[in-house]
């Protein structure tokens, strides 16, 4: 007999360990992204001409003679714009073309369209323009000096901070920076638009954001958002790169297209992505702190200035993240916290996994490193003592209560696990024998608030189709970049319907089947679009069931769905049979879903509410050896215990912590975006910006997914975004470097030492430290 | 000329035969534009990301050997008489069944987002076919040349370890007679063609003209009628002209071909480095020699770009921080410059003049760079510095030779790069060794003389201070290694 309570509760294919849905295709070179469709007939290729120069007047500007160039069709620019000439995603501040002035070395100036991209790339070099030099804005400082802001500050602050760090037995201040990190998607960015009948455009585009995409082309082209489509299958990467920054493509080869009425590509090879597209927002943060003898922290003023480049961009929400995860895991009585959005004539910096919330965490561990330095205490143990508590010290600075919290049990299994301890002892003991090789360990922990903190983007749609043959199609508006969000609603789809996962067609993101999307963006994907897939399906599986108890005569609580069968009573048909019998009794097998995120609301004008529905946490401890002739160093031993809820797919999530850490890693170590004193970034290819090869991951690389997760608030099958989190667990890297040049003055002072910690920097911070022992 | 007039080569299984394409074009250009296949992906255009690695198998004493190749800095012609083995072709055509490469891929969750995934499959492909020891050094040495940005690389090097523990056995193995007598049918001779042996290239195309000599008097006859002519081996460096720059390269001359150049001999006075020998060709003979290059090596760019480099265009395009070059002015390398008819030789270090200018005329060429061996009392060492050990450009680079002779040292010869605008000797901080040997004492003295032997430039691969300071260093490291304070490699040590 059918354990019916059992079966119907227990998933089949959800929490499985199940292959990506594309990785046949990828190994074979069969997954296509935009580069690799077909190419229409008649197809035009776009090269986009860049400014040289960091801040310029354009005093004169002529593309004749790019015009007469062998192959070229068209050169656009500000002027071909038909509608709007900006694909700025908030306040209309980011020109498609620039327009008298350009605002950073990199900004697209016009751009040649072509029979051949060589033919088109080639033609760009025809133009002749001459800019008046102005004297550009190039760092965060010279930014707050002459007070050059993209928006005005924010504030956090709770009780009386000034007062909390005099009254406290202990202070320390000071500053530390961390770099900005270019996204390094291994697909650059690439639209191709094909016009269609009446002015319609199709708009191919490897973006996180088609419906921004969507609504941008409308905006260059002054047409209705219906008679736009944006298609996109998946992407190779995207990091948060592809959030915004896939627009201004998109759009210029919309203009192409519409200008030329013929279809229209735009690739980005890995110098003009990377000169031309925003990266993640390097920060500087200036603290003071007052604690006690135990290391609790009684008051934290803290000010986070961060470069976020020419224009707006996501510069708010992303500064606001940050802010909101200076708490990390601790709580914090009596704060304040504030943010500054310096204006430089930089890329216009942008989203990028984390989203301000890994600088904000950098922060405050730096912060807890200082204060066990100065207590001469394991970093560990002044963590733990800050850590939020269960039922007091327990409401974040923003007001919101945290209910889930996690780390005391999580951080104490790892430390087992990781023999904590014992390596820290050992480590201390062979810094005193081994002057050459110096080690280190730290263990950081993460809790990182999952939702966007704009309520109205916490929303998904889904679109699914039951077809005949009881094959099932599935669409939804979150976008694939490699993050395994397709597999994963396909496995809730097909868990609602008891089908086996083959029957789940997965298709390509499109807008004018689930239309007014979010970005796939925030760790949300399969928070959101599992929801509102599984409530479609619901849907269509609510009135096949109705179908079966009408036409065996139960009751339609009676019906039960397994196993590819459906058994009504003492009747059982296939899930193919009830399909055939529905649609013959003219019941839609088509429907539709939504789901909005609950229980979360943000009063931004106060920085208070619940803006987050849950946290994901997690924790690491590095290790990392460095030889102090060089600066040179390595990890050699990563311990990882992250909490995915009740994961829905154990080997996608494996996949995004272990990728996530090491992605992180990069960011505070060997990725340095370097720019010259004329504001050019001299870093713009893999030969230059190095991240994180294979001989870089330690072979001792243990990563568990914590089995006791489980998510206290109702998402889908109780699981926990996973995107983003892990990313913040590579803090133990720096911490674990800083400890290691500690050992330089016997752990009596911290170095100064800004991310990324290249081997230079490690290297002069040795020395430093040596100079200040001497 | 004689010789053939059309590149022949086999992709997959298929003869093709290409005699109207730019001598420039890229393997991968070629490959997703003309055969619109777009397995092959480019990611960065400079064969440091991986992305478009592609096998190339060719005929070695009998059977075929694979090595992994970057199609985006790969030049068309390059692919003349050998098989071209894209991701496309793994798969077994008969049962449609994924090639252990990519099953293992698969079920090993290899891949995100899949756009470096081609490369990783062709990179395991070929270490499949060429086999490494199954450690993780070996292994990571194995795919320096292939960026995942997704995966941390952590399910890659499982999937890597399953497929070396495997025995080779694919389609590709059980073909492999027939796929040689293929290659050896794309050398028979052109119709109309008189010298039915040679097998010389020549291309004449409106993007400019391509040469592939056999011999040597047919190289410097070209050279001599073409002075202008660009010579290319690898391509490595030539190839990111075009692919970055758009230089137009009307006449390329490849000495790839020349089998003379390519030979690697040992003679009673020195090794004898054709200047078309691969790095992978010379590296483990200049290893066994100087067993301190063998870590210099693993460093020197990835498997993909050590497949086509060579120590002859390293030393030819004369950058200062050319992976070779510190290790051949240290060991007094002498190099033989020939043009039709006559040759010259010259000194390593008298070779580079200044930033970008060698002393080499056009119509010459450089055949060959004959490293002295190894002297009794002979102590060599050399370290290279940079942000990531794998697949990186020196800051620093520093070489050492000298000769101890009780206690004394002569023979002193210290060469930095990326210390100046060209790899150059530092004369006083050899003067204070020469004079003092290795102390306490004459290290310090030596350094300081460092100080006043360079002025080293700031860029992003290191402000002149730090060149400064780790030039200094690396001293240090010499004279522990030479006194026996043997110190664990910071690569080497495992943790605590």
């Amino acid at each position: 007999m059918l354990d019916r309570k059992k079966d119907t509760l227990t998933p089949a294919i959800v929490h499985q360990p199940i292959a990506h849905d594309s990785a046949a295709r990828h190994v074979s070179g069969d997954a296509v992204y935009i580069d690799d469709i077909p190419e229409p007939r008649e197809l035009l290729h776009i090269w986009p001409a860049l400014s040289p120069h960091a801040a310029a007047t354009i005093t004169a500007m002529d593309t004749e003679a790019v015009m007469h160039q062998p192959g070229v069709v068209a050169v656009v620019d500000a002027n071909s714009v038909p509608g709007h000439n900006d694909c700025s995603p908030t306040i209309g501040d980011d020109p498609v073309f620039a327009e008298g002035r350009v605002h950073f070395a990199g900004q697209v100036l016009f751009a040649a369209a072509a029979e051949s991209e060589l033919q088109a790339r080639l033609a760009c070099r025809a133009a002749a323009i001459e800019y008046e030099i102005e004297q550009p804005i190039l760092t965060i400082e010279q930014a707050l000096a002459q007070e050059s802001y993209v928006l005005p500050s924010s504030t956090i602050s709770r009780g009386d901070p000034e007062q909390a760090i005099e009254d406290s037995p202990h202070q320390i201040e000071g500053t530390i920076r961390c770099g900005g990190q270019d996204h390094f998607y291994l697909e650059g960015q690439a639209a191709m638009a094909v016009p269609q009948e009446g002015g319609d455009m199709v708009v191919y585009s490897s973006t996180q954001h088609p419906s921004e995409v969507q609504m941008l082309v409308a905006k260059v082209l002054d047409r209705p958002l219906n008679s736009i489509t944006v298609e996109v299958r998946r992407m190779g990467g995207a990091f948060g790169g592809k959030e915004t920054q896939a627009a201004q493509w998109a759009c210029i080869a919309a203009i192409v297209a519409d200008r030329t009425a013929r279809p229209a590509k735009l690739r980005l090879d890995r110098d003009i992505d990377m000169l031309a597209t925003g990266k993640r927002h390097d920060f500087l943060f200036n603290y003071r702190v007052g604690f006690g003898h135990d290391g609790r922290i009684s008051g934290l003023a803290v000010e986070m200035a961060s470069r976020c480049g020419y224009s707006a961009d996501l510069s708010m929400p992303i500064n606001d993240r940050a802010l909101l995860h200076i708490d990390n895991a601790y709580y914090l009585d009596n704060v304040t916290a504030t943010t500054k959005l310096c204006r430089t004539n930089t890329v216009s910096n942008t989203a990028f996994r984390g989203f301000g919330g890994p600088q904000g965490m950098f922060c405050i561990e730096r912060i807890m490193d200082e204060i066990a330095c100065h207590l001469q205490k394991d970093p560990l143990a002044v963590r733990r003592r800050n850590y939020y508590g269960k039922r007091t010290r327990n409401i974040a600075p923003y007001g919101m209560k945290i209910t889930d919290f996690i780390l005391h049990e999580l951080t104490q299994e790892l430390v087992e696990s990781s023999d904590y301890r014992t390596r820290r002892q050992r480590i201390r003991r062979m810094n005193k024998s081994d002057s050459t090789i110096l080690r280190g360990i730290s263990l950081t922990p993460v809790k990182f608030g999952i939702s966007f903190t704009m309520t109205h983007l916490n929303q998904a749609s889904a679109l699914v189709h039951v077809y005949t043959d009881g094959s099932i199609h599935l669409n939804h508006g979150g976008t694939e970049m490699g993050q395994g969000l397709f597999i994963k609603v396909a496995q809730v789809v097909a868990d609602e319907f008891s089908v086996p996962l083959e029957r789940v067609k997965i298709t390509e993101t499109n807008t004018s089947r689930v239309p007014n999307t979010s970005a796939t963006a925030a760790s949300s994907g399969s928070d959101v679009n599992g929801m509102a897939a599984k409530a479609a399906a619901r849907t269509i599986k609510n009135r096949l069931a109705e179908v079966a108890a009408r036409s065996f005569g139960v009751n339609q609580r009676e019906v039960l769905f397994h196993k590819e069968s459906v058994i009504a009573g003492r009747s059982q048909v296939s899930f193919q049979e009830l399909v055939g019998m529905a649609h013959r009794a003219r019941v839609p097998l088509s429907a539709t879903g939504h789901y909005k995120t609950p229980k979360i609301n943000w009063d931004r004008q106060n920085m208070t509410g619940h803006p987050f529905y849950y946290f994901g946490y997690g924790a690491a401890v590095s290790e990392v050896a460095l030889d102090c002739l060089t600066g040179e160093y390595r990890m050699t031993r990563i311990d990882i215990l992250h909490d995915a809820g009740q994961s829905l797919n154990p080997a996608v999530d494996l996949g995004q912590i272990e990728g996530g850490f090491v992605q992180g890693a990069g960011w505070l170590t060997s990725e340095e975006l370097w720019w010259d004193d004329r504001g050019a970034l001299r870093t713009h290819a893999p030969s230059t910006y190095k991240i994180p090869a294979s001989g870089d991951v330690p072979e001792a690389f243990n990563v568990e997914i914590w089995q006791r997760g489980r998510n206290v608030e109702k998402t889908i099958y109780r699981s926990k975004a996973i995107g983003e989190p892990p990313l913040m667990l590579c803090i133990s890297v720096f911490s674990a470097i800083s400890d290691a040049i500690s050992s330089v003055s016997d752990y009596r002072q911290l170095p100064v030492i800004d991310a990324p910690a290249t081997p230079e920097r490690v290297l002069m911070a040795i020395e430093s430290m040596r100079l200040r022992g001497a | 000329m004689p010789g053939q007039s059309a590149v022949r080569f086999l992709l997959g299984n298929q003869p093709r035969e290409i005699a109207d394409i730019s001598p420039t074009m890229t393997v991968l250009e070629y490959l997703r534009q003309i055969e619109r296949m777009t397995g092959t992906k480019e990611g960065c255009a400079e064969g440091d990301c991986g992305a478009c690695t592609v096998a190339i198998a060719e005929c070695k004493d009998g059977s075929l050997d694979y090595k992994a190749c970057n199609a985006c800095i790969m030049f068309v012609p390059f692919l003349h008489g050998k098989q071209l083995i894209t991701v496309e072709h793994l798969k077994n055509h008969k049962s449609g069944r994924l090639h252990p490469a990519q099953q293992l891929m698969v079920d090993q969750h290899g891949s995100q987002c899949g756009f470096c995934t081609p490369g990783f499959v062709m990179s395991l492909f070929a270490m499949y076919h060429n086999r490494c020891d199954t450690s993780r050094t070996a292994i990571d040495d194995a795919l320096a040349g292939n960026l995942c940005r997704c995966t941390g690389y952590a399910p890659i090097v499982r999937a890597a370890k399953q497929l070396l523990h495997m025995p080779v056995d694919d389609e590709f193995s059980a073909n492999e007679q027939s796929t040689l007598v293929a290659l050896s049918q794309l050398h028979a001779p052109e119709r109309g063609n008189e010298q039915p042996d040679n097998a010389s290239l020549h291309l004449q195309h409106t993007g400019g003209s391509y040469h592939a000599p056999q011999t040597l008097p047919e190289l410097g006859r070209i050279l001599q009628e073409n002075p202008a002519s660009c010579i290319v081996a690898g391509a490595t460096d030539v190839g990111l002209w075009v692919t970055k720059e758009r230089r137009e390269l009307r006449a390329l001359v490849y000495t790839g071909a020349v089998k003379k150049m390519r030979q690697i001999t040992i003679t009673d006075r020195a090794i004898e480095i054709g200047a078309a020998a691969t790095v992978a060709e010379a590296m483990e003979t200049l290893s066994e020699y100087y067993p301190s290059l063998e870590e210099l090596f693993r460093r020197y760019g990835s498997v993909q770009v050590r497949n086509l480099a060579t120590i002859g265009g390293n030393v030819a395009n004369g950058s200062p921080i050319g992976d070779s070059l510190p290790a051949l002015v240290a060991l007094n390398a002498e190099l033989k410059i020939s043009r039709a008819n006559a040759s010259r030789t010259v000194s390593a270090e008298d070779f580079f003049i200044d930033y970008g200018q060698q002393d080499i005329a056009p119509g010459e060429f450089l055949e060959r760079i004959d490293i002295p061996l190894p002297v009794a009392g002979q102590e060599f060492r050399i370290y290279k510095v940079s942000k990531r050990f794998h697949q990186d450009i020196s800051a620093v680079c520093g070489a050492y030779s000298v000769v101890q002779d009780s206690g004394a040292l002569h023979t002193v010869r210290v060469c930095y790069g990326g210390m100046a605008a060209i790899p150059r000797r530092a004369s006083r901080c050899e003067q204070v060794l020469a004079g003092a040997g290795l102390t306490d004492d004459s290290i310090e003295q030596a350094k300081l003389a460092l100080r006043e032997d360079f002025a080293p430039i700031s860029d992003f691969r290191g402000s002149a201070e730090y060149r400064t300071v780790v030039a200094g260093n690396l001293l240090e490291r010499f004279a522990n290694d030479l006194t026996g304070k043997q110190i664990p490699s910071v690569w080497e040590v495992q943790y605590a």
